[in-house]
């Protein structure tokens, strides 16, 4: 606590350490108070609004919490346990793991491409850049039943385009397959958030000096080796700061699945927020659902802290 | 800059590439606003109509009877008090972690962690909760939960906005006999008005896009946009028209929003990691 009040005398110095006496405190206790007051009011609230629940959740997981029971029994690890053999929070788990893997690493791929492509001078760059930063702004669930739409057997312009392509009438009902069904999530989880990779990339590109490609001309290095040997080791901090956003955004995935599948067909297209939904609001089990939430924080956390090192050896 | 012959792309290969990527990322934009007005025998055509003939403002008028014009009321109103909300407190907090060093690193890096918080992990507690309360349904409801992804966001954005402002002009004004909340209020928080002001945006737009909290703590009362989108689509399974313009309504707002901040777009959206 010392230390850091010692900071702050560093910081900014109200006058020197005159004892005044002015209401109930002295000048030095003020002195030591006005910082936290600043704090305090932010530090109540997050800990009543994501400590609290946290903890209460972690409590809930424990207990037999459904509708139709008149007590909430302590069950030890039986949620955790049960969820282990639960098939469809396995499989949600893995649809997770798809859109996480495979949708943000695609993004980054195409961001860096597409930004690497945009860096140079040319005309009409920042009508490119604004009309490519509108699916990052669009609301998720509209994003999601836009795509519905444009995937329609009978209603959307995709099987007519395709129909165009080929030369007969095609329908096709992509959201009816579980294999079509995740290509289409891929596709609009890519559709929304390359723009948003190819814009952080854009700015890291455009912020590098130019003196060290000029001298790399110099030296005669080719388009390949500029941006093996200098534009991406440059740009690994960044790089790493646009998967750690992305993909802890990712594992929470919910508004695409809502609007788009529903998890449908069947349950094969849930993720595991949705299937944490379903279980609350839908079956009414509240402990089991904490239970599969707690799960989700864990690796959240995991993959945080593994990102946050990752970000840390690259910076030193 | 670099050398013409050595660019890896010739200039017209760039454009094309460009090119395919803007008709790739507008055209799904593109399709819903022009679905918003098209007529009913247009969109429930098939193969589609891509231009409507005679545009129409029917499924405006429509959505606004049934209950679009109130969602869009209570978007509004739960989105701008929880923005405030979280600038007040967020500024307050910010300010104390870049000048008073409260919490050190720790305190600011910990709070920005509930950033990512899933927000499945808090629901449950919440909803028992609000029931107890019954404020299931209700604005409170949603612009408290709103909180657990807007002040962490507020407090670190602000907290670096303040330590990009010189201390001197504080400390002489504290020397010249201003109280610490003084120094904030009167000249502080002017200084950092552009970050407070794309802050706030930023903070209004995660709350008006929000649909998680929304769909499960709203049943009729407090629905806000993106709800009432499911809850039409979920009723009129095939009123295309009434879900573009519905998400016309809810879009047009966040696309002007993002042309206000432009400048702090980047930095914003990595949570100022990358500026």
């Amino acid at each position: 606590m010392e230390g850091f009040m010692g900071e702050a005398a560093n910081t900014v110095s109200p006058g020197s350490g005159r004892r005044l006496k002015s209401g109930w405190f002295t000048y030095r206790q003020k002195k030591r108070i006005t910082p936290w007051l600043f704090v305090a009011p932010c530090v109540v609230i997050i800990l009543l609004v994501t400590i609290f629940p946290t903890i209460y959740s972690f409590g809930l997981s424990f207990t037999k919490w459904e509708i139709s029971l008149p007590n909430r029994p302590f069950i030890g690890l039986g949620n955790y346990a049960a969820l282990f053999k639960d098939v469809r929070f396995l499989h949600s788990i893995l649809i997770t793991a798809i859109v996480v893997v495979v949708g943000v690493g695609t993004e980054m791929f195409l961001g860096f491409g597409l930004a690497q492509i945009l860096s140079v001078k040319m005309k009409g760059k920042r009508f490119f850049v604004a009309a490519f930063l509108l699916p990052v702004m669009a609301m998720p669930v509209v994003v999601g039943y836009t795509w519905r739409l444009l995937w329609d057997a009978m209603y959307g312009p995709i099987n007519q385009i395709i129909g165009w392509i080929i030369g007969q009438p095609f329908q096709f009902t992509w959201l009816a397959k579980t294999s079509t069904a995740i290509f289409a999530i891929l596709v609009t989880e890519i559709w929304q958030w390359t723009p948003f990779m190819f814009l952080v990339y854009l700015s890291g590109i455009v912020s590098l000096d130019p003196e060290l490609f000029e001298a790399a001309d110099i030296d005669g290095a080719s388009g390949w080796e500029k941006l093996r040997y200098l534009t991406i080791p440059l740009l690994r901090p960044i790089i790493i700061v646009a998967l750690l956003i992305r993909g802890l955004d990712a594992l929470k995935f919910f508004d695409v699945i809502f609007a788009l599948t529903g998890g449908a067909p069947g349950n094969s297209t849930e993720t595991i927020s949705f299937y944490i939904y379903k279980t609350g609001y839908q079956f009414f089990r509240l402990g089991y659902g904490a239970a599969a939430s707690f799960i989700l924080l864990i690796a959240l956390v995991l993959i945080l802290s593994y990102l946050l090192k990752l970000l840390k050896t690259v910076m030193e | 800059m670099r050398v013409r012959s050595r660019q890896a792309l010739s200039q017209t290969a760039r454009y094309i590439i460009a090119c395919v990527a803007l008709v790739f990322f507008l055209f799904p934009i593109v399709w819903i606003f022009l679905t918003a007005f098209k007529t009913g025998d247009e969109f429930l055509h098939s193969p589609p109509v891509w231009i409507p003939h005679s545009p129409t403002l029917r499924s405006f008028t429509h959505v606004i009877k049934t209950g679009g014009l109130r969602s869009l009321m209570n978007s509004l109103i739960i989105s701008s008090s929880a923005t405030a909300l979280s600038l007040i407190i967020g500024s307050l907090a910010g300010y104390g972690m870049a000048r008073y060093k409260v919490g050190g690193t720790n305190l600011p890096f910990f709070i920005l962690s509930q950033r990512f918080m899933p927000p499945v992990a808090v629901i449950f507690p919440f909803l028992i909760v609000f029931k107890a309360l019954k404020w299931v349904d209700t604005y409170q409801a949603l612009i408290i939960i709103y909180l657990t992804f807007n002040l962490p966001y507020a407090v670190w954005m602000m907290r670096g906005f303040f330590q990009e402002i010189p201390v001197v002009i504080e400390e002489s004004a504290m020397v010249d006999g201003c109280s610490p909340f003084g120094a904030f209020w009167r000249i502080a928080l002017p200084l950092v008005k552009p970050g407070l002001v794309a802050t706030g945006v930023f903070c209004f737009i995660f709350s008006w896009s929000e649909f998680f909290f929304a769909v499960c703590l709203t049943r009729s009362k407090a629905v806000t946009l993106s709800v009432h989108l499911a809850n039409f689509f979920g009723k009129m399974m095939v009123m295309w028209g009434e879900v573009g313009a519905l998400s016309v309504m809810a879009m047009l707002p966040l696309f002007f929003l993002s042309f206000v901040v432009q400048r702090y777009l980047v930095r914003g959206l990595t949570m100022g990691a990358v500026k």
